[in-house]
């Protein structure tokens, strides 16, 4: 029978269970390399010495870890108010349109104030992305599940057009715009540490990572301490009490996916203004589906999510150094792992709840030896 | 003899409680072979926890259920079935784009092929139809029928399984007048044939008309049971409604000043647009605290909604000092700026936030107001500050700001609530079943507050179902029955059978 158990501690809840659901991610992922033949903890070992050996292997970290800081923002902002954006990765494609196009043709703006012009284009594109289906929740009801799925395939068709037949450098076959100049990009830590003479190898790492803590710190902010973050969390928790207490949840469900969007747009900053330089097809890679496990994992609070972030940014590194020297494991490894955290983190986000409370239950109330 | 002698359904003590609600307790009921049983009772009595018990949904804390004489344990619908025991819902079990045939097949396939079972099944359909009267095109889709033919065929489902005992829980709640006509010859019928059946409902014109004994529960209690003919409405209005210990408070005089709320033929409907308050006015003046009485589910709920802007009019106007409220302006945000206050029915589903902290849940409604923060960020030592003196001006425990909304008694919650909308200091004061789920020295410290806001001036509308609440608090009484008005009274002219009366709809020019 279930009797009703004290509710878990802070620590517990915060710290222990999230660990032990991605300590049980990487038990399974370790039984899956086995079955492929390989030793799990050489796995690991190569693993975080890729992603953390050396300052190259940190720089890449770090620059995975800022897509997933906003990927994984713009998914939590959301769950405040009990919405499911899974678009983020749609929503972080069309903004990277917007990056782009202000970069190329804004060029007339005095120095970096062009890249600064380009980062707010990237929040605004992502912006007016997520506001229809924000706007379809909203207004009609239609599900913002299924919306932001279908808009995820509207903007890679989009995006693919615009690319092939409209943006593309008329002197080139890749399917690309030309490369901004260098006020229309974001600078890479390498470049602002070489003049004061510290050394760090060439990585993407870019002032990005501080504007996804700025941004990490914003949402804290927005939503614990600002009246429009007091909204949101009402619409999430008792829609019913919000409309009692004067809040249109129509209208906070349309401001919160414009809020997910723009942070959404974050990702094109890192990505296409810190490291590409230009839209390139495709460039999301599915970062905005890890997102949705970064969000997860963090419990949708900031802190949690930067830790998250970069746990998944060893992963994505880390990985690409295990694909790299053990040729039986595929880059889709990390996959797996990140497949096995948001079952573990998400869908069976309670399961170690009851045995970690009886745990923690016996240990309290077992008499002193 | 034997035969004679054991009732359909005997329920022996049956106790049941979910957490500190005591849904059922020690109830007892005995049903005779044949007849049409009612249950009355008001919404929340017990009614359908008991038939829920009876059909397995739950298994009672203690207690003993015997069908025609024999102790059973009933522990899913599928074992209350093999008992002969049927149940219709109040919301249909039906699959709408399935066939009335596959719908009554569904859990008795009879095997792996359909067309078997669908065979005898077809044929069973057909006698049934023949022997009482209930005759419904196999073959039509349940989503394409009427209300009251869905109805038909969850009673024809029940029959085909073999009930010999039928449980209708509010069957009319979703029928026409004229539907709720032909579902009576219908039991009547069915009557005829030796079935025994159960009959839920609120509505005391049903009882009266239908039934042939009835048992009334209230808070949870089967408080008494009669023949039908041997009864009357006022007698089970009574019974229902109940004659507690009066709560005695110390109230003098009412000193009413201005009219400040005037409502003319307000119609509300509810969420599904049924009508549920049909023609209402009433004043409401500066000083003065006016009663709302009723069996519950008889359009308070709306009313109160309606007056504090949760729910759009259908119909009529709303005055405040004199001026009409333009509909489109009406939300709860501006009414709490010109003054009116709300304490919600439901301080669960609507009035707090239970996740909150209980000095987030203490500004829910006014957390745009410039004392908790005059920028967009809020100022987190003035909310706190500012719950923590609501909270001991209500002896509010423990008076924590920061404890969770949900971990706080009933009771306190409610003094959340009420500090809320108080403390304020609306002109206008909603207050919506303020003592429900309270422990008794709370009630009266709230009892008290209200009593005070009146005297300070305020104009105060009560919506209660505890007719004690209505007696102690009020001084001037209006009843809804139906969502009408049935009658108004001052509390010193009048008492709970005269009430009772007007509650269960014999208006005063019937009388």
């Amino acid at each position: 029978m279930s009797s009703p158990l004290r509710p878990l501690p802070v620590w517990a809840d915060v710290a222990l269970i999230p660990l032990v659901n991605v300590a049980a991610a990487f038990v399974i992922s370790g039984f899956v390399v086995l079955a492929i033949g390989e030793n799990p903890l050489e796995a690991v070992k190569i693993l975080i010495a890729g992603a953390l050996g050396d300052l190259e292997g940190i720089g890449f970290t770090l620059y995975y870890a800022t897509s997933f800081i906003f990927t994984g923002l713009a998914v939590a902002i959301c769950f405040h108010a009990g919405l499911f954006n899974i678009g983020v990765e749609g929503q972080a494609y069309v903004a990277g349109l917007g990056a782009a196009l202000a970069a190329l043709h804004l060029g007339f703006l005095p120095g970096y104030s062009l890249v600064v012009v380009a980062i707010f284009a990237a929040a605004l594109f992502g912006a007016a992305f997520a506001f229809i289906p924000g706007y379809l929740q909203a207004k009609r009801d239609s599900h913002i599940v299924i919306t932001t799925i279908m808009f995820n395939y509207i903007a890679s068709a989009l995006m693919g057009y615009l690319l092939v037949d409209v943006l593309r450098n008329p002197s080139q076959m890749n399917p690309e715009t030309p490369t901004f100049s260098v006020y229309g990009q974001v600078p890479q830590f390498h470049e602002l540490l070489a003049p004061l003479g510290i050394h760090w190898p060439e990585t993407p790492f870019n002032l990005s990572f501080l504007l996804a803590l700025a941004a990490a710190f914003a949402v804290w902010l927005t939503i614990w301490r600002t009246r429009l973050g007091y909204e949101i969390r009402t619409v999430g928790a008792n829609a019913t009490a919000a409309v009692y207490g004067g809040i249109s949840p129509a209208r906070v469900t349309i401001v919160t996916t414009l809020l997910s969007g723009a942070l959404a747009g974050g990702m094109a900053v890192n990505v296409i203004l810190g490291e590409e330089h230009r839209l390139i097809l495709e460039y999301t890679a599915g970062f905005g589906f890890v997102g949705i496990a970064v969000a997860l994992m963090g419990r949708a609070h900031p802190v949690g999510i930067i830790l998250a972030a970069i746990l998944f940014g060893i992963l994505y590194q880390g990985g690409a150094e295990l694909a790299f020297e053990t040729p039986k494991i595929s880059r889709d490894m990390i996959v797996v792992i990140q497949g096995l955290v948001v079952l573990f983190a998400g869908a069976l986000e309670h399961m170690f709840r009851r045995p970690v409370a009886v745990l923690l239950a016996r240990r309290t109330t077992s008499p002193p030896i | 003899m034997a035969e004679r002698a054991s009732p359909a359904i005997e329920l022996i003590g049956i106790d049941k409680s979910f957490g500190p609600v005591h849904a059922n307790n020690h109830v007892n009921l005995v049903v005779e072979r044949g007849v049409i049983h009612g249950i009355v009772g008001e919404n929340g009595a017990g009614k359908s926890t008991l038939m829920s018990i009876l059909y397995g949904f739950y298994e009672a804390d203690s207690g003993e259920i015997r069908i025609n004489g024999e102790p059973v344990r009933i522990r899913s619908s599928r074992e209350a079935i093999s008992h002969g025991i049927g149940m219709v819902h109040q919301h249909f079990m039906l699959v709408p784009p399935l066939s009335v045939l596959e719908n009554v097949m569904l859990g008795a396939e009879g095997g792996p092929l359909l067309s078997e079972g669908a065979g005898s099944i077809r044929k069973r359909l057909a006698e049934l139809g023949r022997e009482y009267g209930l005759e419904v095109n196999p073959d039509a889709i349940v989503g394409e029928l009427s209300v009251g033919l869905q109805q038909r065929v969850e009673i024809l489902k029940a029959l085909v399984r073999g009930a010999d005992i039928l449980v209708l829980d509010e069957p009319t709640a979703v029928l026409t007048p004229a539907e709720a006509d032909q579902l009576f010859e219908m039991l009547k019928v069915l009557k005829g044939e030796r079935k025994t059946i159960i009959f839920i409902t609120h509505k005391l014109r049903e009882i009266m008309s239908l039934t042939d004994r009835v048992s009334v529960m209230r808070r949870g209690e089967m408080v008494a049971t009669f023949d039908t003919d041997k009864t009357s409405p006022p007698e089970l209005a009574d019974a229902m409604v109940g004659r507690k210990v009066i709560l005695k408070i110390d109230k003098g005089p009412a000193h009413p000043g201005a009219v400040v709320l005037e409502a003319r033929d307000l119609v509300v409907r509810d969420d599904r647009g049924v009508v549920r308050v049909d023609g209402v006015s009433f004043t409401l003046r500066e000083g003065e605290i006016l009663g709302v009485a009723g069996v519950a589910g008889n359009g308070q709920s709306e009313l109160l909604e309606a007056l504090a802007g949760i729910r759009p009019l259908s119909a009529g106007e709303i005055l405040i000092d004199g001026e009409v409220l333009p509909p489109p302006k009406r939300n709860p945000q501006l009414e709490r700026l010109i003054g009116i206050g709300h304490v919600p029915e439901d301080r669960h589903r609507v009035g707090l936030v239970m996740p909150f902290e209980a000095c987030e849940s203490a500004m829910l409604g006014f957390h745009r107001e410039r004392v908790y923060g005059k920028g967009a960020l809020f100022d987190r030592r003035a909310i706190i500050a500012d719950a923590q003196s609501k909270m001991k001006a209500f002896d509010v425990r423990p008076p924590s700001p920061l404890l969770k909304t949900a971990n706080f008694s009933g009771g306190n919650q409610q003094k959340i609530v009420l500090a809320r909308e108080i403390e304020r200091n609306p002109r206008i004061l909603l207050v919506g079943q303020p003592t429900r789920g309270v422990d008794i020295g709370a009630i009266e410290f709230i009892h008290k507050r209200i009593v005070a806001q009146r005297d300070a001036g305020k104009a105060l509308l009560l919506v209660s179902v505890e007719l004690d609440e209505i007696f102690a608090l009020s001084d001037r009484i209006i009843v809804l029955c139906a969502g009408r008005v049935t009658g108004e009274r001052r509390p010193e002219d009048t008492d709970a059978q005269d009430l009772g009366l007007l509650m269960a709809g014999v208006s005063e020019r019937a009388a």
